[in-house]
Order: C-alpha cells, then sequence, then structure tokens
C-alpha cells in the first residue's frame, strides 16, 4: 500500500482542498422540516442545529418562501476534526406556495435552533359555509 | 440526514464521495460500529489538551439531555416531544422529516479523556462537550543526559 508523503501529492491534495471550498462555498445543508396544515393555515417546524436570530434569513417572493440560515459554533483553537457528520455550516431550503396562502402574516420563532414558521390562509380562502336559502 | 440537494458540480461531488469511501475503509471500525445517520448528527474533533464533541440536536428539552461518560464511553440520550401529536384531528400532515422520540448515541473517547473535566453546554439546539485530556499525558519531551 502505498502512502502519501511526498511533498508533491501533499500540495496537491491541499490546492484540491482549496478548490474543494471554492466551488462549494455556495453548498448548503437541507434542513429536515415538518409541514401540517390545519382550517387556518400551514404551521411549519425547521431543525437548524447551531443558528441563532441573527443568521436566520427568511426571504418571501411572490409565491417562494427561502429559509437561509448560518450556523455558529464555538470552536477553540487549533481544534482538529476527526469525525464529521455536519459539513457545513449553511442550510438553505426553498418552498413553493400556493395563492391561497397569505404571505403578508407570516409569523416566525426561532427556539433553540428550531425554526416555527405559520403562514395563515387569506381570509378570502378559509373554509366558509355557505346559507342556502329556501326560496 | 442532512444532505445537499442538487450539488453545483457532479464530478466533484463524485470525487468527494469516493475520497470519503476510502477514509471510512482505512479507519479501523470499533466494535460498536460507525454509527452514522443517527440522530443527533455529531461532530467530533480534538486539540492537543481537550476532545470536543458537537451534538446537532435542535429542539429537545434540556432536562431530558442526559450526557454520561463511564469507563471512556460517552452516551448522549435524551426525548424529543413532536410538535406535530398536540394539533387538532383535522390538520393533514404534509411532510415528516424531522426525527422524533428518544435517542442515545454512544462513541468512545480516547484513553486519555479525563471523565472528571467534562464540560456541557446546549445552545442553539447543539449540545457542545468538552472534555479535557489527562494531564500526564499531553506530550513532554525527555531530557537526554
Amino acid at each position: 500500500m502505498n502512502t502519501n508523503t511526498s511533498p508533491r501529492v501533499a500540495e496537491r491534495a491541499q490546492l484540491a482542498r482549496k478548490e474543494d471550498s471554492a466551488r462549494y462555498s455556495d453548498a448548503a445543508l437541507t434542513p429536515p422540516v415538518d409541514v401540517i396544515e390545519d382550517s387556518g393555515g400551514i404551521t411549519l417546524y425547521a431543525d437548524l442545529p447551531g443558528v441563532s436570530r441573527d443568521k436566520l434569513g427568511l426571504h418571501v417572493a411572490s409565491d417562494t418562501l427561502t429559509i437561509e440560515a448560518e450556523s455558529a459554533l464555538s470552536v477553540p483553537e487549533g481544534l482538529e476534526s476527526s469525525h464529521t457528520e455536519v459539513g457545513l455550516a449553511r442550510f438553505r431550503r426553498v418552498f413553493t406556495l400556493s395563492k391561497e396562502l397569505d404571505t403578508a402574516a407570516i409569523s416566525a420563532e426561532l427556539k433553540q435552533g428550531v425554526l416555527k414558521l405559520r403562514i395563515p390562509k387569506a381570509q378570502h380562502a378559509q373554509p366558509r359555509r355557505i346559507e342556502i336559502q329556501a326560496s | 440526514m442532512y444532505r445537499s440537494l442538487f450539488p453545483r458540480d457532479m464530478f466533484a461531488e463524485m470525487d468527494r464521495l469516493q475520497r470519503e469511501m476510502q477514509q471510512a475503509f482505512d479507519l479501523s471500525p470499533t466494535i460498536r460500529g460507525f454509527g452514522r445517520n443517527g440522530f443527533p448528527a455529531l461532530n467530533i474533533g480534538g486539540t492537543p489538551q481537550t476532545v470536543e464533541i458537537y451534538a446537532f440536536a435542535p429542539g429537545v428539552d434540556p432536562s431530558s439531555l442526559e450526557v454520561n461518560l463511564e469507563r471512556g464511553l460517552l452516551t448522549i440520550a435524551g426525548k424529543r416531544e413532536n410538535a406535530l401529536a398536540q394539533d387538532d384531528e383535522k390538520a393533514a400532515i404534509h411532510i415528516n422529516e424531522r426525527f422524533e422520540g428518544t435517542f442515545r448515541r454512544v462513541l468512545t473517547l480516547p484513553d486519555d479523556a479525563d471523565p472528571d473535566a467534562v464540560t456541557a453546554k446546549y445552545r442553539d439546539g447543539v449540545l457542545h462537550i468538552s472534555v479535557q485530556r489527562r494531564a500526564s499525558s499531553q506530550p513532554r519531551r525527555i531530557a537526554v543526559q
């Protein structure tokens, strides 16, 4: 088995790592979500560990909801990783919203890394019983 | 658990996957296995003085979190409640990806980990455990007479 000890190979590996980080600078993890719909609207829960309020971005375009966040960990100096299951510090997930959701009335709450979004349905889209008049 | 959809560059992604596979086979697996893709996800690293463990467990009730260190074995256990169960009967669950229930992950720490010097902090959903290494095992230079 050959071991990579030559300086040439080490240099190439370092270059590959730098290229990788440039290529992956936009890469983000997809956070797992729970989405429930009731008669009043939609509730969404997203796992965003390590994310504080100032690093969370919620953008609503006409029919798209984008969740973007950056996580921050307190890392001591000189830390060397030996086992990495969460390899990126960025989260992103995009959803298409249907027309009856009232995007102007979205409320959001971030607690211990869990984002809770509440998107109510527009007033006109709430279920209504129609009175039938006997003629 | 956290995977990135639609990688920007398929070849770079394949390359990275191949390197990751090679790394996985280089390690001699412990008898307790690799334990990948569990909840919570773990990042483990070290400095010359400490071993650092980050467990990504958002939304866990801190009173249910249990961190135990016994004979070099670190156990992280707890329970995550399901927020969905409290909703009314007519609610429709469209997506259910988040973990719910009791969890337990176990990992072995190196021999020089000091069980009496462990700190654990839970912030923004990340449990950060820091274990000091025993002072006597720090690298020392031996003078030659």
